[in-house]
């Protein structure tokens, strides 16, 4: 199988899995205490949860607190939530963890639109009175990248809070400047699922959504996992360190990415652009059949979430393809661990089966 | 330094090996259960069989939403129940307490038990099996009875209870995988009938929305499947305990009341629990006040305070796991005794 989806979630680094080890070990070993209480056991797993935080806050900003949570969904949700924020405006190519929230917290709420090429417009029109705006770092359809420091800048100016959805851009790219709240993934970095956090910027109030033990400054309750902190903060560190050749490797994918699917229309900036996402069209064809006679990639139509449901997708639509476009359409996504060979021989099978389609 | 004593497992208890290698497999098994491709559709495949094992473990007929522990859980029944909550027992754990707001309060008596003609209110109650802290067990059948008899949905916080005891009667029940041999981060909301929750869009049938974490629920379902053969040992070694420590001049929370196993609540007059978790934790014991999300403030236990223990602030908990041999408990009777004559 070649795993072309690296949107949906990435493989865990060994490095990551090595970390975790040591506090799945079991009875016969220490490491299984519960990091919240406070003999010697207890304090031991706490001191590798305050590790693995440093290493993730490494990701983000200066200037605010990391919180564990069990991923972005659930930090995106104590985010909006938590904020009590009343009037939202949230741009049109959201993940359902901000839309599908933003609209229960305020059913009336601005939808910020974006630019055929999948951008939010720098000046885009934020309605007086918002008080908290929601745009990602990076489109996890289509791989776009947000002009962040500037709308943050206009909604801090404005007096709302700026919310970033930095899920696919952590760990690859710079972190969002200027956010309010920042929320992350670990399995989207290389780390476990299960495990995300929520950045908040010193001096922003936030309502918990789970009550109980009062852990993490009484923002999000529940037993913190020390395999999930070890292994989402040796992730971030991994990052990190591999920075640089990442990125390069990355670069020379998606040159040849984009050299070897001649036939297809790319979706979204091809710039403004995470380059491990390729969003690609072609006219008249039929995903389905498509994803069903290449079952040995694993490549994704819009995203995983939506994958199952059959509807057109709400980041094509905003960019304006006709639903009969937006199902025309793949994503391939690729980064640390793809080979160049790999691209080769799946493109080789996606173009076959395109063309044995008359499209 | 002392060898460690580790004799808080009510806090968190090891993992088991069957749920280690479960987990370690899961962390192999990386693809997205959402993700449509042959790799997304294995994942799923395998979480959808870890429900269904999950199901079978427990004996349990409703649906099964994988969560990241028991206060999401409690966090998730209580705001997507759609029958308000009417009532809280005051025992609760502080993740039901804290969401509680002025829905009426369920006294206990001197046992700490709830009574169940209380109980009959419409709307949403919720009581926990098993209490954190001191062990006692709550009549849920006769509990279920009354909610169930006056049009009410009964919500059964079952973290310390699960994997322990049999599922009680309940129409929505929370677990957490790491109070029974499975991995931390990882919980369950059993449902008895969707009708019973607004959804909440998303995975999870749309009751849960965030990517799954496919190696904790095959991790929690392996630790379940261990089995609770290990309860009689529990309260034998339990009953050796205790036994020596009134012998010494302690005193047991709750003794006549019916218990959890692996659970003791005991008081020694005359040290405050403060002093008592600083000498033992020299001496390499690991025991707590309370529960360890609270043991960090050393507030008054309100669990103790509700049933009028008096002296609450000189109690300490002591919970025993699967691995906990007489020696050990012995080893604590003595450090115990020396602690109290000191």
């Amino acid at each position: 199988m070649i795993y072309l989806d690296y949107q949906a979630t990435t493989p865990l680094a060994p490095e990551a899995l090595d970390a975790m080890l040591p506090w799945l070990a079991g009875p016969d070993a220490p490491g299984y205490a519960n990091p919240h209480s406070p003999h010697r056991a207890g304090r031991a797993a706490a001191a590798a949860v305050e590790v693995a935080r440093a290493h993730v806050a490494a990701l983000l900003p200066p200037g605010g607190r990391v919180i564990f949570t069990s991923g972005a969904t659930e930090a995106l949700n104590i985010a909006l939530a938590g904020s009590g924020a009343r009037a939202l405006a949230v741009s049109a190519i959201e993940h359902a963890a901000v839309l599908d929230t933003a609209r229960a917290l305020d059913p009336d709420l601005c939808v910020l639109p974006v630019s055929a090429d999948g951008r939010v417009a720098p000046d885009v029109a934020i309605p007086y009175g918002t008080g908290l705006v929601a745009v990602m770092q990076v489109n996890n359809e289509i791989g776009t990248i947000q002009p962040i420091t500037q709308l943050a800048a206009r909604a801090r100016a404005m007096g709302a809070l700026f919310v970033c959805d930095a899920v696919q851009g952590a760990g690859k790219l710079v972190a969002p400047d200027g956010a309010d709240m920042v929320a992350i993934s670990a399995h989207k970095l290389h780390g476990p699922k299960g495990i995300g956090a929520l950045w908040v910027r010193d001096g922003v109030a936030l309502k918990p959504l789970i009550h109980g033990g009062g852990q993490e400054g009484g923002l999000r309750s529940g037993t913190l996992s020390p395999a999930l902190c070890a292994g989402f903060g040796a992730a971030a560190a991994l990052c990190k360190s591999r920075w640089t050749s990442d990125g390069e490797h990355v670069e020379r994918l998606w040159t040849k990415a984009r050299a070897l699917f001649p036939d297809w229309m790319l979706n979204g900036s091809a710039d403004e652009r995470w380059h491990g996402n390729l969003s690609l069209r072609r006219p008249g064809l039929d995903v389905g059949r498509l994803l069903s006679e290449c079952r040995n990639i694993a490549f994704s139509a819009g995203s995983a979430c939506a994958s199952g449901s059959g509807r057109p997708s709400h980041v094509l639509r905003a960019l304006g393809l006709s639903d009969r476009d937006s199902k025309s359409t793949i994503r391939i996504g690729f980064g640390r661990y793809t080979r160049e060979e790999e691209l080769e021989q799946a493109a080789a099978v996606l173009n076959a089966a395109a063309q044995a389609q008359g499209v | 330094m002392p060898p460690s004593l580790y004799l808080d497992h009510a806090a968190t208890t090891p993992l088991l090996p069957a749920a280690r290698d479960a987990l370690v497999d899961g962390l192999a098994r990386w693809a997205n259960p959402s993700s449509p491709h042959a790799a997304g559709r294995a994942a799923r495949a395998a979480l959808e069989d870890a429900r269904a094992r999950m199901k079978a473990a427990l004996g349990w007929r409703g649906e099964v939403v994988f969560t990241s522990g028991a206060s999401e859980g409690l966090a998730l029944a209580i705001g997507r129940s759609k029958a308000p909550l009417a009532a809280v027992s005051v025992v609760e754990h502080e993740a039901v307490l804290r969401l509680a707001g002025d829905a009426a309060r369920l006294p206990v008596d001197g046992h700490g038990l709830v009574d169940p003609a209380a109980c009959a209110l419409p709307g949403l109650v919720a009581v926990q099996q098993v209490n954190n802290e001191t062990g006692v067990i709550q009549p849920l059948a006769e509990i279920a009875a009354a909610v169930r008899g006056a049009g009410g949905v009964l919500l059964v916080d079952a973290a310390q209870g699960a994997g322990k005891l049999p599922l009680p009667e309940a129409d929505l029940i929370v677990l957490s995988a790491h109070k029974f041999g499975g991995p931390i981060g990882t919980g369950a909301l059993l449902v008895r009938d969707w009708a019973l929750l607004h959804p909440a869009g998303g995975q999870e049938r749309g009751y849960r929305p965030g990517t799954e974490n496919l190696p904790g629920a095959l991790a929690m379902v392996a630790a379940l499947e261990a089995g609770a053969g290990w309860m009689e040992r529990a309260a034998a070694l339990r009953q050796r305990l205790e036994s020596a420590l009134v012998a010494a001049g302690g005193e047991i929370v709750a003794a006549s009341a019916p218990r959890l196993a692996t659970i003791g609540s005991v008081r020694m007059p005359g040290r405050s629990a403060t002093a008592q978790l600083i000498r033992f934790d020299g001496m390499g014991i690991a025991v707590s006040a309370g529960s360890a999300c609270s043991s960090g403030s050393l507030r008054a236990s309100h669990v103790l305070t509700a049933m009028g223990v008096p002296h609450a602030g000189e109690v300490i908990r002591v919970s025993l796991g699967r691995e906990t041999t007489e020696v050990d408990v012995d080893r604590f009777v003595a450090a115990w005794t020396e602690v109290a004559r000191a």
